[in-house]
């Protein structure tokens, strides 16, 4: 099989999240970076499939310069290469995203042949969009379904061809349901599908060494523009301290007494 | 037309609160722009959807039909819309921000080539300005949105759902869906758990990386077990593989809202607590009075979980004995 899967690098805040002073981005001066937990997912699923049915992974992120940092991570736990649309870094509205991407996607796909399986993130962690990958697939003619929790190819299906279909497990509040794509097709899919695995000795080596394809691509902004980001109204609360270690007991159970949760 | 259209969510006929939200919120936005609210239905169970909306405010109520309609598929449903739009342009067309209503809408957009606007929690009357979350609702993001229609979601429990008896009549809409868009369909259907899930239990025990393996959690369970409620916990837990994703808390797990949320051993990342923050009451049990978690909640006990949940749960015994 064939497998692109897409990342975006975004900050890893702490306690706070802190705005620059232009209020366009969060400001990651003391902050390290990685990419949402469903990529880091769709990461580890395109590394698991190629494990059992063979072929070649290659990730994708669309970004400044430093995120070569989060393709070499993926790298390192496995995929084989790496793609960079580079851009200036600032924040990119969901249809400007999606068609600079499209455009790179072609242009990988007219020279070294179609992805039998596009691997998005349910939905990146910084902008949130829910739709980047919703709107590669369709411009692309592909089947999508997003909230995926689980991937197989059906028994019996010869995983070079790229041909037949992929049976995707969707998450929903009872359970699952279970689709058949055929492929080529697209996918977001969520933490929970599998548990990343950390780089070995081996793979770091691998990710110093791999070389970085860089792919040009732009489109023209959208309809919807950010102006600005804000921290949300803050409940200021006093807490109030029940007490120390388990003497601390009684108290508790008092309070859930007095909320009824008794 | 020009009405608010808004998209109805629903599951083989039934039909989620957070639906009627986004009919409550449209009714804020068609009164603003003093159009009226419509809404689109489709589907298996469609009709049984229909008749529910009506109490909520929908005057319209289009219920898209074609061959190519059955179970959930998302791409049918996203062209079925589509159609509906070209059909009776309506200024505006609102969904609940859920999973699947924020898929449908994008579904939408990519085939009607328009901006979406995800996850709203507030709109300017005329919709060209809103306030929309990011960082799974740590952060917020002013945005402007040029459109000739406008596509918007809601953040669920933006607005409380507030019933508003109207026409809600039901008129059908025959649209196009090509044969092949039949692809994304449901096959199967896999039912894991019944009753009271973790976004909906009333008590939440949650464990972070400080309860310390697998096997430790087991006097959270009891604790939960004890008050009716769930275990959660936090990514550091589901990263060490001791809990499974489902029992997480946060902007890539849960977002739960208990009566009470008792958080152990977790130091309140951004990312958890955006998860946690819709709960009623928060009690924080934990070493450290200055964790993020302790200083945020209502409620905290500075101490070690592992003496601290045995204590509570032997005391909620002793007072039911
Ligand atoms: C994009 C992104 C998305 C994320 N999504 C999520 C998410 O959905 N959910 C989530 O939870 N995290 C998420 N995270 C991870 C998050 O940033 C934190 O790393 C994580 O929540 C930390 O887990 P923790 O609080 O259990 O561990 P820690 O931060 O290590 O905290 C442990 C706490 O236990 C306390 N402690 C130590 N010993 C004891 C004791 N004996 N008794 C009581 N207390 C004790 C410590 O004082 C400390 O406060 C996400 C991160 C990113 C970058
Ligand atoms: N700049 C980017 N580079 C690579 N992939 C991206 C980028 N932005 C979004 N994506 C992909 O699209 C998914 C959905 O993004 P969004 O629509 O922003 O929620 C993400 O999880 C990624 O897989």
């Amino acid at each position: 099989m064939r497998i692109l899967t897409l990342v975006k690098r975004v900050p890893a805040p702490g306690a706070r999240i802190n705005i620059t002073e232009d209020s366009q981005y969060v400001d990651d001066k003391n902050l390290g970076h990685a990419v949402s937990p469903h990529e880091e997912c769709g990461v580890e699923a395109a590394v698991q499939l190629v494990e059992q049915y063979g072929g070649e992974a290659t990730v994708l992120s669309m970004g400044g310069p430093e995120a070569e940092e989060q393709l070499r991570v993926a790298v390192s736990v496995g995929i084989s290469k790496m793609v960079l649309v580079p851009t200036d870094g600032a924040p990119k509205d969901p249809q400007q995203t999606a068609a600079t991407l499209v455009t790179a996607i072609e242009e990988l796909e007219a020279a070294d042949g179609p992805f039998h399986l596009i691997i998005f993130g349910n939905e990146s962690a910084d902008q949130g969009g829910f739709q980047v990958g919703i709107r590669i697939a369709n411009a692309l003619g592909r089947p999508m379904v997003n909230g995926i929790k689980g991937l197989e190819l059906p028994e019996g299906q010869d995983p070079a061809s790229g041909e037949g279909h992929i049976i995707a497990r969707r998450e929903v509040d009872s359970g699952f349901e279970v689709y058949e794509l055929p492929l080529p097709a697209c996918v977001g899919v969520k933490e929970g599908i599998n548990l990343p695995r950390y780089p070995t000795m081996k793979g770091r080596l691998a990710s110093k060494k791999a070389e970085l394809t860089s792919v040009d691509a732009s489109a023209e902004p959208g309809g919807q523009a950010q102006v600005r980001l804000k921290s949300p109204p803050e409940k200021v609360s006093e807490t109030v301290i029940l007490g120390n270690g388990p003497d601390a007991a009684p108290a508790i159970v008092d309070l859930l007494e007095e909320l009824g949760v008794m | 037309m020009s009405a608010v259209l808004v998209v109805i969510e629903h599951d083989r006929g039934h039909v989620p609160e957070s639906t009627f939200e986004a009919l409550t919120s449209a009714r804020a936005i068609a009164g603003g722009l003093g159009v009226s609210v419509h809404a689109a239905v489709m589907g298996d169970g469609g009709d049984l959807a229909a008749a529910a909306v009506g109490e909520y405010g929908a005057d319209v109520v289009h219920h898209l039909t074609s061959p190519n309609l059955g179970d959930y598929n998302p791409e049918a449903w996203g062209q079925a819309l589509a159609g509906a739009v070209a059909a009776e342009s309506p200024a505006v067309v609102l969904a609940s921000g859920t999973d699947r209503g924020n898929e449908l809408m994008a579904q939408l957009a990519a085939r009607a080539d328009l901006p979406f606007v995800a996850n709203c929690v507030d709109v300017a009357p005329d919709v060209t300005s809103m306030t929309r979350s990011q960082w799974g609702g740590a952060l917020l993001e002013d945005a402007t949105l040029e459109a000739d229609v406008k596509l918007i979601s809601m953040a669920p429990h933006t607005v409380e759902a507030s019933a508003a008896p109207a026409a809600g009549a039901v008129s059908e809409l025959a649209v196009d869906i090509d044969d092949s868009l039949v692809r994304s369909v449901i096959t199967d259907r896999v039912v894991l758990s019944e009753g009271i899930t973790l976004s909906t239990a009333p008590v939440v025990v949650s464990g972070g990386r400080a309860v310390g393996s697998e096997e430790a959690f087991a006097p959270l369970e009891e604790l939960a077990a004890e008050l009716g409620g769930k275990v959660g916990c936090s990514r550091a837990v589901t990263n060490n593989g001791w809990r499974p994703h489902s029992d997480q808390v946060g902007q890539t797990g849960t977002r739960i809202a208990p009566q009470i949320y008792i958080a152990t051993g977790i130091s309140g990342a951004t990312q958890h607590w955006v998860g946690a923050m819709g709960s009623k009451n928060i009690l924080a049990i934990n070493t450290d009075p200055e964790a993020n978690m302790v200083t945020k909640a209502g409620w905290a006990v500075i101490g070690d979980l592992h003496e601290v949940v045995p204590a509570i749960t032997e005391e909620v015994k002793k007072r039911r004995a």
